[in-house]
């Protein structure tokens, strides 16, 4: 195979081309209530080809492996069509190797039955939770083998594992809906969802309590942000900008984004990494054959560093950080974020309480949505936070703002680092793909709450 | 395929193949020029059996040998729900045109030049906006076959156009968009440069809102952003069945203002969400949801129809290939008689939300919606008088659509798959900053 694909490479008039190829299978078991309403198995086989000629891109994905040859050629005549500048990429050292998938308890090797036991034992206990009306689980594992080969000389086989489980539960009384879910994620380690029947259990009293809970009033307060939203909010609010194919050719933006400025005070550092190891957002190389790093996005306050594809690398002068992946092979690999976290300070929870008269404590998260400046995420939990102490459960709550006003508003950074391995990241068509986000909690002055 | 049908057939109970193929191209622009163009040819096979009353379910892309397939079908036909239903034989399918040869022979070429014009007409107007722009045609081959002589397979084109522009000023960043979808060649670019330059010019200068309770008129692109998504899950029969959704138990009560009136149609000729038939093989209809204000009807596919005891909707959707399940295919809210014109004097204050980001995240189970207007314009006056910034807006739509104060003459097709007029409601909630 090897051989067969680096002569597919050969003899195009292209400035780089490289091609991709992927086999996997994967399982989705699905309860919506009562009912195993879906079980399914599916094997995948495809690739893709990116060539580059004159500074534009040609794309070709397919399923059928025949005629490679001349795919190639397409996205060369694509890329042509594109072009009209000079090629530029950062320039990395070629790699051949071989990366496999360890996990513990690999989930590719456990039956059916095991999984259809463990998820229906979790439906059990959402089910039997008074007032609970209805209930939703959604698991899919994956094993894949992608290779890479690029026409310098690039040849990598990459084994990729994940598991994703989300947990809904639907409680309804007095003519009301309300729910409360639960995101977990694993890197294929299926051992990393067994055993949560107790915070299966609380999420579903949790759906049941916001019943009778309250919609907070629409306006502006001191919020607290629990680990799995203040991470949400390093994701969203902050690492998107940090994307550099959304600044590169922004003239503007690059104006905001200039290394070493001012964004907060000195107890803020935001990191993201895939050669963090261990995390749902890590791994050995790239959906371009780079290597991964640990970036350092802002250190004590300052801008000190982007993430990078190979041409926006070299498009704006700076390093490659390893950060280009692709969903899938239907789509060319783009700039993203892996594992990305707020690191810890010293302020405790208590100490952050104390001192707000009438505050929102929000944690969980339903979502979160940018537009570069502009930011929305959602809550899964909320309290009121009235003289110092935590007070009466509130509904569902949207918090927006824009970025750089709330980082220079976060006074108060905890010391509880907590990693959320749930995440899955949407930019374009490409999601979800597998990501972390993390961070201790943190407190924000003047923030906007939506409400009624 | 036939082949497939016949294995399966000796295993199990009943079978189903169902096959896409498809061919996608697509010309991006990016920061104002020409980018990437990508070619995706794609092709999926799933089967569906029935065996001891279960089902089993797999599907695979690319080559795949049938006895894999089989395989894992009948592996997972040991867990699978019990089937309730029956695979459709034979019957006949509406004429619904949603293939133009014309589409398939648009040159990349051309697509190429079609973008360029699009981006070059709004930077004309608007020389420092950045333009993402994205031009595409696409040709799908649909094909189903199952043991019960149920057969059918139809082909469709889709063309689309769709522009995002950014405005960046020191910090402040003005968003404004818009796009067209039809299964005919997309020729014309002016129409989405129209809409966007409308967009520009609307957002001119800037206004603020306040806190509290005011009227709001969403813009069809509002309603698509801030009210569809809740009804799309009210209105799907699995979570009227489950009891999630809100209106179960409310077939043939008025839950909705009189104004408002919503169809499912998947027999209009030439839109992107028509077809012949769903993805079980049953044939498309125009499907009343709401009429007047009363809940009409459910969408369903045939497993969710035989479990509550009613009749598949021709709504079965398999979304990225898996198994079916209620879908809906054009949406359609119909119109009123009030203008735009006579909704701004009547509301004297209030705001217009063109586009609300992140609506979707909240409650959608309840109705509750909260997002921030990333593109809302403040009326003052009776006039439109600039863009609104950092301004949130909460409610409920099924209180909001309870009590519609009115609803526009004139409608518009949202994304190709939405068509909706103005809507003018009472009540929403605001937040602002600094109140």
């Amino acid at each position: 195979m090897r051989q067969q694909l680096i002569e597919a490479l050969k003899g195009h008039n292209a400035d780089y081309v490289e091609v991709r190829l992927e086999q996997g299978q994967s399982t989705c078991i699905i309860y919506r209530g009562k009912r195993l309403d879906e079980m399914e198995r599916s094997f995948s086989k495809g690739g893709n080809i990116r060539a580059l000629v004159n500074g534009g891109w040609g794309f070709v994905s397919f399923n059928e492996l025949n005629g490679l040859w001349d795919k190639v050629e397409l996205a060369v005549k694509q890329a042509r069509l594109v072009g009209g500048e000079v090629s530029k990429l950062a320039s990395v050292e070629p790699v051949v190797d071989t990366v496999n998938v360890e996990a513990e308890k690999d989930a590719a090797t456990v039956s059916l039955t095991v999984k259809k036991q463990l998820l229906g034992e979790y439906n059990d206990i959402i089910l039997s939770t008074p007032k609970v009306q209805t209930s939703n689980i959604n698991y899919r594992d994956s094993n894949r083998r992608v290779i890479f080969v690029n026409s310098e000389g690039t040849y990598i086989e990459q084994g990729k594992a994940g598991i994703s489980l989300r947990l809904l539960a639907v409680a309804r009384g007095n003519g009301e809906v309300q729910q409360a879910s639960l995101s977990l994620g694993s890197s294929g380690n299926f051992a990393d969802i067994e055993g949560l029947h107790d915070q299966v259990g609380e999420m579903a009293r949790r759906a049941v309590d916001l019943l009778s809970a309250a919609q907070v009033k629409a306006g502006e307060y001191t919020v607290i942000l629990d680990p799995v939203l203040a991470g949400v909010f390093a994701h969203e609010a902050f690492g998107h900008l940090s994307e550099s194919d959304f600044v590169y050719e922004n003239r503007q933006l690059l104006e905001v984004m200039v290394l070493g400025k001012r964004f907060g005070g000195k107890h803020l550092n935001i990191v993201d990494g895939a050669a963090v190891p261990g995390l749902r957002g890590s791994y050995k190389y790239d959906d371009e054959g780079v290597p991964a790093t640990k970036t350092y996005l802002i250190r004590e306050g300052i801008l000190e560093g982007r993430l990078h594809s190979r041409e926006t690398a070299a498009k704006m002068g700076e390093k490659p950080t390893g950060n280009a992946r692709a969903l899938n092979y239907l789509f060319p690999p783009i700039v993203r974020m892996t594992n990305t976290y707020i690191e810890p300070g010293s302020v405790s929870f208590e100490e952050m309480l104390s001192g707000i008269r009438e505050g929102v404590y929000v944690k969980d998260w339903y979502g979160g949505m940018t537009c570069l400046e502009m930011f929305t995420f959602s809550a899964g939990e909320a309290y009121m936070i009235r003289k110092g102490r935590l007070a009466e459960l509130l509904r569902p709550t949207v918090l927006s703002g824009n970025v750089f006003v709330t980082l220079d508003n976060i006074d108060a950074i905890g010391d509880d680092l907590h990693m959320n391995q749930g995440g899955g990241c949407g930019k374009g068509e490409q999601v979800p793909l597998p990501v972390s986000n993390g961070s201790p909690h943190i407190r924000i002055r003047r923030c906007l709450v939506g409400g009624r | 395929m036939e082949q497939l049908l016949v294995k399966a057939r000796e295993l199990a109970d009943e079978a189903e193949v169902f096959r896409v193929s498809s061919e996608r191209t697509l010309v991006h622009f990016e920061a104002n020029h020409l980018k990437q163009i990508q070619n995706k040819q794609h092709v999926s096979i799933a089967l569906r059996i029935i065996k001891q009353g279960r089902i089993g379910f797999s599907v695979a892309t690319g080559c795949v040998n049938a006895q894999t397939l089989l395989d894992m079908a009948l592996d997972t036909s040991q867990f699978g729900a019990p089937a309730n239903f029956s695979f459709p034989a034979s019957a006949a399918y509406p004429q619904v045109e949603v293939f133009d040869p014309e589409t398939d022979k648009l040159a990349v070429e051309k697509m190429v030049e079609l973008g360029g014009r699009l981006v070059a007409r709004v930077r004309e107007h608007t020389p420092d906006i950045l333009c993402e722009a994205d031009v595409t045609k696409e040709v799908v081959f649909f094909n189903i076959l199952n043991s019960k002589g149920g057969e059918a397979s139809y082909c469709k084109s889709l063309s689309s156009l769709n522009l995002e522009g950014l405005v960046v000023h020191d910090t402040d960043m003005l968003f404004v968009g818009d796009g067209e979808s039809s299964c005919h060649p997309l020729v014309d670019f002016n129409v989405v440069a129209d809409r966007v330059i409308k967009q520009l010019e609307l957002a001119g200068s800037k206004a603020t809102a306040s806190t509290g309770s005011s009227p709001v008129i969403f813009t069809p692109r509002g309603v698509a952003s801030a009210l569809v998504a809740p009804l799309v899950t009210a209105f799907n029969g699995k979570m009227v069945l489950e009891g999630a959704s809100p209106l179960r138990g409310k077939l043939g009560e008025r839950v909705f203002d009189k104004k408002f009136s919503l169809w499912d149609n998947a027999i209009l000729p030439y839109h992107v969400a028509s077809r012949p038939c769903d993805d079980e093989g049953v044939p498309s209809q125009s499907t009343l949801l709401v009429g007047e204000g009363v809940v009409s009807n459910f969408l369903y596919d045939l497993q969710t129809a035989a479990l509550a005891n009613m009749r598949s909707t021709g709504s079965g959707i398999r979304a990225r290939g898996g198994l079916p399940g209620p879908g809906t295919s054009s949406l359609i809210v119909g119109e009123g008689d009030v203008s735009l014109q006579d909704m701004v004097a009547d509301m004297k204050e209030g705001l217009i939300v063109e586009e609300l980001m992140g609506a979707e995240q909240g409650n959608l189970l309840a109705g509750d919606f909260s997002g921030n207007a990333l593109l809302g314009y403040r009326v003052k006056g009776g006039e439109i008088v600039g863009r609104v910034k950092d301004t949130m807006v909460s409610g409920n739509v099924y209180e909001a659509l309870e009590r519609i104060v009115a609803v526009g003459r004139e409608s518009r097709w949202v994304g190709g798959v939405l068509r909706l007029p103005y809507l003018y409601c009472s009540n929403l909630s605001l937040g602002t900053k600094g109140g």
